[in-house]
């Protein structure tokens, strides 16, 4: 991996909660699971040799089940959370050996952070919200209020300035959490569950507006999440975390088409895999201009199939964005595709 | 057996020792320290004095629109402004100015000096479990031993006036607002505590520009609460020497004059009451941005 485009790199991150956790590392360094260390020692293992390259300007989405530790691994970034043992450099620099100014520093500058549970202010207006990272930095109230109101314009609460949070919907106010974070113009945005508080239709709203400005913005963001679909739908990367460790950490294709081991399967078991397969990931290699319809790389099976329809028995041709042929999809491949692998069970329930 | 029925205590001679060396030790510390403490208070008297004097001195109408201004900007319920100035005519008619005056004044400076220590002292305890937990038994030694027992010996160092008297109403006011601050704050969302954290805030902008702000309301209500309990404590004040109403209901007590007594008595109830509904009044709508719109 092209190690200059890594803006974060964690090194064999491990954190356990609970007292004695330097001799509860040792266990775990030997092998010890999380039952297990539990029953021994009663120490909960938070994170268990956490290794992840995280690529400047792309979406990284940490994803695992409730307790699996994800939470815990994104409050390590900006140091929320102390790990046990571990490092988390950040453009080569150890966060971890920052005193307590120079961190407040680095959370100024370099990260923000969206919650779950919006954690807005709900003494101050939706403008004093967005406008509090930049407030604490003794920035001046005309500068700070100029800038808080090109991003509360920019996620669309024209108009909200002067109203307190608790006036506001849910997804309104994640809005402002988002707005909150961009103020800063920190370089890292931690997305913790960001939109997992919200209803379906303002969830898909709220991702298409991240999406939006991330093609605009390029920032940096870890995005947490217990939901496959949003992942696949944002993720440059996805990470998958259990019991603390990571399990796979690929490109989206990448784990639908080979999961790791039993659980990732499980995570996608249930998924339209015509809807997130793309023709890239089972097109057959070649140069050679195919017989039917031309389709960019990145097409989902869905939407080729429904162009393969209409003459079923001509391969289509696969380019890349820039237009060059890169491979063909025949019908049978098509199937293939969208049938459930082997690993994945072969019973037809859902 | 006879252990077994009658407590093996300390012999009576042995007692009044322990009594005697306790009570001359006390006596050999106010004689020597008295003076200086006395001199310590020296600028809290003059100040209550002059308090004091500024409440009697102006005229009733200036207090009386003065006092009706601040029901208005704390409450801004006009039911209750026009329920003081009555309170207040009555008061008035009934020749209890000048000792409603004094009570206001001392309870007043009272409430002050309790949010003055109060605060700080909450705020350290919401800081530290430590501190948290040894100051909680000394609060609960404050409120609940009985205002008799540390008059002795405030009057031994202070003697009898005003100083020990404000002494005294402040130890038994003073509890509700530490508690209240430290619940307060201690109260606040920890999610958004972690906000301010992630945006790199330092702990003094954590504690006034969020958990101060939010604990506000609960912080109120210590104030409120401080000024009841100080109200209350008048009477036993006046025992030890302030003026003000509490010293007629004494008087009331001694000869069983059931009108004067009653007259006075009445009159603090009527502050205590314009007092507590301004106060909760002005509580309520801090925390107004809580009650507005959705979830």
């Amino acid at each position: 991996m092209d190690s200059k485009n890594v803006l974060i790199k964690v090194n064999q991150l491990y954190k356990i909660f609970g007292d004695g956790d330097k001799s509860a590392l040792d266990l775990v360094k030997d092998g010890m699971g999380k039952d297990e260390l539990l029953e021994k020692s009663n120490c909960v293992l938070g994170l268990n040799n956490i290794n992840l390259n995280i690529k400047r300007g792309k979406i990284q989405v940490v994803m695992g089940l409730s307790g699996s530790g994800k939470s815990t691994l994104i409050r390590h970034l900006n140091r929320l959370i102390e790990p046990t043992s571990g490092e988390i450099l950040f453009n080569n620099t150890n966060i971890l050996n920052l005193n307590s100014k120079e961190l407040i520093q680095f959370r100024q500058n370099n990260m923000s952070m969206v919650f779950q549970k919006f954690a807005l202010f709900p003494h101050k207006t939706v403008l004093q919200n967005v406008g509090y990272g930049l407030a604490i930095q003794n920035i001046p109230k005309n500068e700070w209020s100029d800038k808080s109101q090109k991003w509360i314009k920019r996620v669309g609460l024209d108009g909200y300035e002067t109203y307190y949070p608790g006036q506001l919907s849910g997804g309104m106010q994640q809005r402002v959490g988002l707005a909150r974070a961009l103020a800063t113009d920190a370089e890292i945005l931690l997305m913790d569950e960001a939109f997992s508080a919200l209803d379906p239709l303002i969830r898909s709203e709220m991702q298409n507006i991240l999406l939006d400005l991330q093609n605009e913005l390029h920032k940096t963001i870890i995005f947490i999440t217990h939901d496959l679909d949003e992942a696949l739908k944002i993720g440059d990367r996805i990470a998958i975390l259990r019991d603390g460790s990571m399990v796979q950490d690929s490109d989206p294709q990448e784990i639908i088409m080979n999961p790791a081991d039993e659980y990732v399967s499980d995570f996608i078991k249930d998924i339209n895999r015509a809807r997130v397969i793309q023709a890239k990931s089972i097109m057959t290699a070649t140069n050679a201009k195919s017989s039917g319809a031309t389709v960019k790389e990145d097409m989902v099976l869905e939407d080729i199939l429904q162009i393969m329809s209409d003459a079923p028995s001509k391969p289509v041709t696969i380019e890349n964005a820039k237009g060059k042929i890169t491979g063909k999809i025949e019908m049978v491949n098509l199937i293939e595709g969208m049938k459930r692998p082997k690993s994945l069970g072969t019973n037809i329930t859902g | 057996m006879d252990w077994f029925f009658n407590f093996p205590d300390m012999s009576r001679s042995d007692l009044r020792e322990f009594k005697k060396t306790v009570d001359f030790a006390f006596t050999d510390f106010s004689r020597t320290y008295g003076q200086g403490i006395e001199e310590f208070f020296e600028p809290l008297l003059m100040f209550l004095v002059w308090f004091e004097k500024l409440f009697i001195n102006t005229p009733w109408p200036v207090i009386i629109f003065s006092i009706l201004l601040l029901a208005w900007i704390g409450s801004r319920s006009i039911l209750i402004v026009v329920g003081t100035f009555l309170s207040f005519m009555l008061i008035g008619y009934f020749g209890m100015w000048e000792d409603t005056m004094s009570t206001l004044a001392i309870i007043l400076v009272a409430t002050f000096l309790c949010i003055a220590i109060g605060i700080p002292l909450g705020i350290a305890m919401a800081r530290s479990n430590k501190v948290q937990a040894a100051i909680v038994p000394v609060l609960d030694v404050m409120q609940t031993i009985p205002s008799f027992v540390y008059l002795i010996p405030v009057v031994m160092l202070l003697g009898i006036g005003k100083v020990p008297g404000l002494i005294a109403v402040c130890i038994y006011a003073i509890p509700p607002i530490v508690r209240l601050t430290n619940l307060g704050i201690r109260l606040v969302d920890k999610d958004v505590l972690e906000a301010a954290d992630s945006f790199g805030a330092n702990y003094w902008q954590k504690l006034f520009g969020v958990q101060m702000p939010l604990a506000l309301p609960t912080i109120f209500a210590g104030v409120n609460q401080t000024i009841m309990m100080a109200l209350a404590m008048v009477v036993i004040a006046s025992m030890i020497g302030v003026k003000g109403l509490g010293l007629p209901v004494l008087r009331a007590i001694s000869n069983q004059y059931l009108a004067l007594g009653l007259m006075n008595g009445l009159a603090i109830v009527i502050l205590a009451i314009i007092f507590d509904r301004v106060t909760q009044k002005f509580g309520l709508r801090m925390q107004k941005y809580r009650n507005e719109g959705k979830d």
